[in-house]
């Protein structure tokens, strides 16, 4: 499976006219925007708002970041099972708004849901201070249940994406990428002498609001199986997640999984990169049992030597990424982990809720509970009083003058466990 | 002026050797020993106002009387810092410097610094609580180990950050700190990735820790007669949540009175844990914390009582070390108050 991608840099992002790219600006017609993302009952309004790098403005709640992208030829289109239809996506051509995001944000569904800062210290932490955020507060009917809450927010960032993804369509890329991998036994006759390695992708299952999406189901009913690394770079996998904002893997961190790209880098040099395992996280013991089980098999199923193994969320998923990790290595197959920690404020607490002696090559994204302080921001983008029960923060996280002091996992993707980011821990 | 206590054993004092290792604390005006190249590292910031000498033997055999005798001592001088040794590798005195400067710490709260060799048994037992200064396993390296001791202790006692292990000198304590580094975590895991298949040297970024696993207890084989406790990480607490359980990370846990509580509802009780969708909880909360099935049981002479108290805090996201802060704390008062079991449930 081949993929080509192309990627358009939007160096700025405005509303106007019409909904277009012209010189690495991106132009957004609001009302036009509205129309192709409303619609749904369940939400009583939408406003739209944008944020770029360097702004004094703080998002917040942030649900999930979506990035714009299209599909330009082959078969599908962007985030099947629930834009487009469930054809097969990860071929022919994908054009993509590089430095543009969609944010949905508003008021709070769960706990869960995170802070963007633009500039100041939290900047240094989210990857979304670098980009041009479009930014869709949606406000819910009341009393509307969670579940209902997330889905309808979900899907007017998945839309949003959508809709402005089209303007791409037809501009000519500035960088064009290409991704391919083989049929299993094609890749093996190209590359004989090379050891077989692959990406166990673990996705946050753990359900009531810790959900994620392949083609339209939801990967708590899944076995693991395979599928091509171009296929999530169409959107195969998005995001229904409240799990805690630091650790969860947005949509935009799915579609730019930094494992895949960097597996692609050296693939066919040192190493053949033969595809991608996605497994689930689910409570019931049975599950994970059953779940690293079919990892493990499935890993020696093809002939591999070697495994990434990213896992999504902690504490009760540190289960399954150890899990995952001795039962792979049984199978005589090397593992290497990304995960970050919960070393607790001072840093002196155990790190994961489970440990195993064969998780000897560990890659880590930095300890969630370390304590920073965010600046008060010009301007607020959705509402600042979560800070105080949102994850991460605690009775006075927010303090008059609108500065917040609250542990890291506040920070939407500062933690990220597919490695989307420099930060990480070191022992003092 | 930074004031300073030094301590040092019997040997570097200047009385004698193993045989003289009994010898009872004792304090002396100004610097002895090694106290002078201390003193001199130390430079026109800090001055040592004391040395506290005792001798090996006798501090490691009637620990708890030396380290309260030594901590008078030590405070009549209201020093800002307190240095003891370097021990090297000699292992009892390891030991001596490591637990004084750990109450002095816990009791004065000024800051504490000592030196080891790295398999000096003071190491493992104490790394975690003090700063100690990396040195060689014997005295031909006081030459290295005074400097590094006074810098780390001028930094603590001026209240300047430490920097990490390799660039001040000691060694690594077990604290997890946050830091940038050149390459994004993925290249980072590709490039460990590459290194393990060619069976070259990596560094894992999180060695696995001794894992605490806690077997389970016998199995009550009266339950008609026992008293049984509820406790919850789930985050069940009364109505708008009291006393602030965080949402995750807690740092707390709250004991709340059921007495004549026969059924947790919608109206009284809710949950404050981030960490799931809280509708189903909140709507019923015996879901979480099952009040209403422990008080028929009551009813049907199942279990003897339910106890008057349930403990609760929030499981997510909050370190191993609170948890088991809290759990030592109420397993006492469970104990105590005659609890026989424990139901615990997780979310």
């Amino acid at each position: 499976m081949r993929l080509e991608l192309g990627n358009i840099f939007i160096k700025d992002l405005q509303f106007g006219e019409a909904t277009k790219v012209e010189n690495g600006v991106l132009y957004v017609n609001k009302k036009e925007l509205l129309e192709a993302v409303g619609g749904d009952h369940r939400l009583v309004s939408i406003e739209v708002d944008i944020a770029k790098p360097g702004e004094e403005t703080r998002i917040m709640p942030v649900k999930d970041v979506i990035e714009p992208r299209v599909k330009v030829e082959g078969p599908g289109g962007i985030f099947p099972g629930f834009i487009s239809k469930v054809d097969v996506v990860g071929s022919g051509k994908t054009h993509v708004l590089k430095g543009a995001a969609v944010v949905t944000a508003g008021k709070i569904v769960g706990f869960q849901e995170g802070i963007i800062d633009m500039s100041g210290t939290g900047a240094d932490y989210t990857p979304f201070s670098k980009t041009n955020n479009l930014v869709l507060v949606c406000t819910p009917t009341e009393h509307l249940q969670q579940h209902e809450h997330e889905q309808a927010v979900r899907m007017v960032g998945l839309k949003a994406a959508a809709y402005i993804g089209e303007a791409g369509r037809n501009v000519n890329p500035d960088e064009v990428k290409i991704y391919e991998t083989l049929p299993i036994l094609e890749g093996i006759k190209k590359y004989p002498d090379l050891p077989k390695v692959a990406y166990v992708y673990m996705l946050q299952t753990q359900g009531l609001l810790h959900d994620t999406y392949v083609y339209g189901v939801d990967a708590k009913r899944i076995v693991p199986t395979l599928i091509y690394p171009t296929e999530v770079m169409d959107g195969a996998i998005l995001s229904g997640n409240c799990v805690s904002a630091c650790d969860k893997n947005p949509t935009y961190n799915h579609l730019n999984n930094p494992i895949i790209e960097d597996l692609y880098e050296r693939h066919g040099k040192d190493y053949n990169f033969v595809g991608v395992i996605i497994t689930n996280e689910n409570v019931t013991l049975a599950d994970k049992e059953r779940s690293s089980n079919w990892t493990a098999k499935l890993a020696e199923f093809l002939g591999l030597d070697a495994v990434i193994i990213s896992e999504e969320g902690f504490g009760n998923p540190d289960t399954d990424l150890m899990m995952n990790c001795k039962k792979i290595s049984a199978k005589g197959i090397k593992t290497v982990l990304v995960t970050d920690e919960y070393a607790g404020r001072d840093g002196a607490s155990q790190s994961l809720a489970d440990a195993d002696k064969t998780a000897d090559a560990v890659v880590t994204a930095g300890n969630a509970n370390e304590v920073i302080q965010l600046p008060s921001m010009k301007k607020v983008i959705g509402y600042l009083d979560p800070a105080d029960t949102i994850a991460g923060g605690f009775d006075g996280s927010l303090r008059p003058d609108g500065s917040i002091m609250a542990e890291l996992q506040v920070i939407t993707g500062a933690t990220s466990e597919i490695g989307f980011n420099k930060l990480s821990a070191t022992e003092y | 002026m930074i004031k300073v206590v030094h301590y040092i054993n019997q040997f570097y004092g200047g009385i004698g050797g193993e045989e003289k290792a009994d010898v009872k604390p004792e304090v002396r005006e100004g610097v002895v020993g090694p106290g002078m190249a201390l003193k001199a590292a130390l430079g026109k910031d800090a001055e040592i106002v004391a040395t506290i000498i005792c001798g090996d033997s006798y501090f490691n055999e009637n620990l708890e009387e030396a380290t309260a005798e030594i901590l008078q001592m030590i405070k009549k001088y209201e020093p800002n810092l307190f240095i003891a040794g370097p021990a090297f590798n000699a292992g009892r005195y390891g030991v001596a410097c490591g637990s004084i400067c750990k109450a002095v710490k816990d009791n004065l709260g000024i800051p504490v610094v000592s030196g080891m060799y790295v398999e000096n048994p003071g190491v493992d037992m104490f790394r975690k609580d003090l700063h100690i200064a990396s040195t060689a396993n014997a005295a031909t390296g006081m030459r290295q180990a005074i400097p590094a001791m006074s810098k780390l202790g001028l930094k603590l006692a001026k209240g300047e950050g430490i920097g990490s292990p390799a660039e001040e000198g000691y060694i690594p304590r077990g604290v997890r700190k946050n830091v940038f580094r050149e390459e994004r975590g993925s290249k980072r895991a590709v490039n460990m990735l590459v290194a393990k298949l060619k069976g070259e040297a990596f560094v894992t970024e999180y060695a696995m820790p001794d894992f605490d696993r806690v077997a389970p207890n016998k199995p009550v084989l009266d339950m008609k007669n026992a008293k049984i406790a509820l406790v919850t990480s789930g985050g069940i607490v009364p109505k708008h949540n009291p006393d602030r359980i965080e949402s995750s990370s807690a740092s707390k846990y709250g004991k709340y009175d059921i007495e004549g509580v026969m059924d947790l509802t919608e109206e009284t009780y809710e949950t404050a844990h981030g960490g799931y969708d809280p509708v189903y909880a909140n709507l019923d909360a015996d879901r979480v914390l099952p009040v209403d099935v422990l008080r028929e049981f009551e009813k049907e002479g199942v279990i003897g009582k339910l106890h008057r108290y349930f403990y609760t805090t929030v499981g997510n996201g909050t370190s191993v070390a609170n948890a088991k802060k809290f759990a030592s704390t109420f397993a006492k008062e469970l104990v105590q108050d005659g609890v026989q079991a424990v139901i615990l449930t997780s979310t």
